[in-house]
């Protein structure tokens, strides 16, 4: 409950930082979009034993979280929250993969360490990576994004419809569920059937809501599309952003920078 | 359980994708084409719902933890398979872009392991079939338990046939198949308990809905989160133990692992240096550009240009071009973290 309750004020708290004003919150949510997901992409294709060659794609998730001062310690923590998943999948490596790759002194490292590290790297990346995307575009942006990429409106429609009425039905499963702990002096949860009629409780409430809801977009001339307010022009500092940034991952992926710095220094002293 | 991108390649992720892609454009035009645009605003609360109901805990019988809702089958059930394929596709996404639940790349294959079986094979070939024209209290229990299982157990092998051929995970097929698809039974059954309690209150109080939707709908249960998180801890700790036990009996564990799998595909026991060196080679050959230069490489900067050419070379044994990796990472974090310090200023000057 408490792990669903932190989720859910997850929401709120990511909705109001995609309120803030910086250039990248002020980039077009395409551009933004499309380079998180090279991004992701590039850093899935590495080799899954390279780690040296990975770190230095953090340079995109560090610039974009300093440039519009979001709170690096909020995202960080939510990454950990949530990487028990990958941390289990990746512990068997260790078991399953012991040929010794590396050795630093005499020290013998099986590539089973190499990849799980390889693998929590990725994974920082890349749930960074999106985390950011939503704590710098607003969901609203995204869905945008997605109508102008020719997703179908039904799908696009159905977005904005469960993200708007998510914080109108939580209050609501919030209330029930309190007052249920009340009323019965706060045991662990309710069992099965209890919560069969309160879920059922909740959709009846639900589905008569949206009748509503309906009739009222009538009402108001609703004829199957959301109107947003979009001003579809890609400014130059859109165009750059991308063109940049893919510069920049093609890079990183071709060659092994911290290699390369490693072996210049190693050389000089 | 949602996968995440750290743990596919891009071919299964971008695979998923299309197919995943492919099915939402098709229920798109369904859903347009039969639908009364009533539908719009219900599929949207409905999806919500399915949010709001996580929040209420219950408790699973006999074990004393608590689940919660996972919802596909509902909504099938509910709304029929192609709206419901579209409800599930936008709370997974809500999900992998708030939560970081699963992962972009991932998102294709994360709604077509839980939202495709259970509206596509699950609902129309088990739930339907079994509940019929008339719908008996019966017979909704039967259908939501079978139907959420079986829904449930396709999408773990999914999970498990998507994370093989990626390739990151070391686990084999069948070890992973072994304690992927018990788990996922564990959840199903309670998924399926849960499912029937809600379809059979909405039943016993507003038949019509269900009447209503019984001309196309699918629905899937509860996902007991807390069961697979106590379940994959089990496997954890089992797995930590017996990689500790693997570094002092290193033939023991092998046998053990063989005992389980039944396949060959481990290293021989015997553990000469000819027999680790092959493996390197045999490893680092599918690595283009990569040349095994023990020897030349002995200060790690004699072969610098190879070494930048090949897009991996972190394998490689010898000393030099590690120590060459760890200096070059470290300052590489170090630049990193000076770009977001002077963007940070350059910001709060302005």
């Amino acid at each position: 409950m408490t792990f669903l309750e932190r989720n859910f004020l997850d929401i709120r708290n990511l909705d109001l930082m995609a309120r803030g004003d910086s250039w990248p919150h002020r980039l077009d949510p395409r551009v933004k979009v499309l380079t998180t997901m090279i991004f992701i992409i590039t850093v899935v294709s590495m080799d899954k034993y390279s780690i040296s060659q990975l770190i230095p794609f953090a340079v995109f998730p560090v610039s974009l979280l300093a440039a519009s001062g979001l709170p690096p310690g909020y995202f960080l923590k939510k990454i950990l929250l949530v990487s028990p998943f990958a941390l289990m999948v990746g512990l068997f490596n260790p078991l399953l993969d012991q040929t010794i790759l590396l050795h630093i002194g005499s020290l013998g490292i099986s590539g089973g360490w190499i990849s799980l590290v390889s693998i929590m790297l990725r994974f920082t990346l890349t749930v960074g990576a999106a985390l950011i995307l939503i704590g710098i575009t607003s969901f609203n942006g995204i869905c945008l994004a997605l109508e102008k990429f020719r997703v179908p409106k039904v799908f696009v429609v159905q977005l904005l419809f469960l993200y708007r009425y998510i914080f109108v039905l939580l209050d609501e499963a919030s209330r029930m569920s309190r007052a249920r702990s009340l009323r019965s002096l706060d045991i662990k949860g309710p069992g099965i059937k209890t919560f069969g009629s309160m879920a059922g409780n909740l959709l009846l409430r639900a589905t008569g809501r949206a009748e509503r809801i309906h009739l009222a977009m009538l009402c108001r001339g609703f004829d199957g599309n959301i109107h947003t307010m979009n001003s579809s022009s890609l400014y130059l500092k859109d165009i750059l952003f991308l063109l940049g940034w893919t510069v920049v991952f093609y890079l990183l992926r071709t060659y092994n920078f911290p290699e390369l710095i490693g072996n210049g220094v190693l050389n000089f002293t | 359980m949602h996968m995440a991108d750290a743990l596919i390649s891009p071919a299964v992720g971008g695979t998923l994708w299309a197919a995943t892609a492919g099915t939402m454009a098709y229920c798109c035009r369904k859903v347009k084409l039969e639908m009364d645009d009533r539908k719009v605003a219900l599929m949207g609360v409905l999806g919500a719902f399915i949010f709001s109901a996580q929040m209420i805990n219950f408790t699973i019988p006999a074990t004393g933890s608590s689940g919660h809702l996972g919802g596909g089958m509902i909504l099938a059930i509910l709304l029929g398979p192609y709206a419901a394929f579209l409800v599930m596709a936008s709370v997974l996404t809500v999900q992998a872009l708030f939560f970081a639940d699963g992962g972009l790349l991932a998102l294709g294959c994360n709604i077509f392991n839980l939202a495709f079986f259970p509206c596509f094979i699950a609902y129309p070939f088990i739930y339907k079939k079994i509940v019929g024209k008339i719908p008996t209290e019966k017979r909704i229990f039967i259908a939501s338990m079978l139907a959420a299982v079986v829904g449930l157990q396709l999408g773990a092998l999914g999970v498990v046939i998507e994370t093989v051929a990626s390739g990151i995970s070391e686990l084999p097929f069948t070890t992973f198949l072994l304690l992927m698809q018990p788990i996922h039974l564990a959840i199903g059954i309670v998924e399926g308990l849960v499912t029937a309690a809600v379809v059979i209150f909405i039943w016993k109080a507003r038949p019509d809905i269900l009447r209503y939707s019984l001309e196309a709908k699918p629905l899937k249960g509860v996902m007991v989160r807390n069961v697979a998180l106590g379940l994959l801890a089990v496997a954890l700790v089992t797995g930590t133990a017996l990689s500790w036990f693997a570094s002092s009996r290193l033939d023991g564990l092998e046998w053990s692992i063989e005992g389980v799998t039944g396949s060959g595909e481990l290293q021989e026991p015997d553990h000469g240096i000819h027999e680790s060196l092959a493996a390197i080679q045999e490893k680092s050959a599918f690595l283009p550009d990569y040349g095994f230069k023990t020897n030349e490489n002995e200060h790690g900067t004699a072969e610098s240009e190879s070494v930048t050419e090949a897009p991996a070379q972190w394998p490689a044994v010898d000393a030099g071009t590690s120590t060459a990796g760890l200096v070059g990472g470290l300052l590489t974090l170090l630049t990193a973290g000076c770009i977001g310090l002077l963007l940070r200023r350059k910001k709060t000057t302005v």
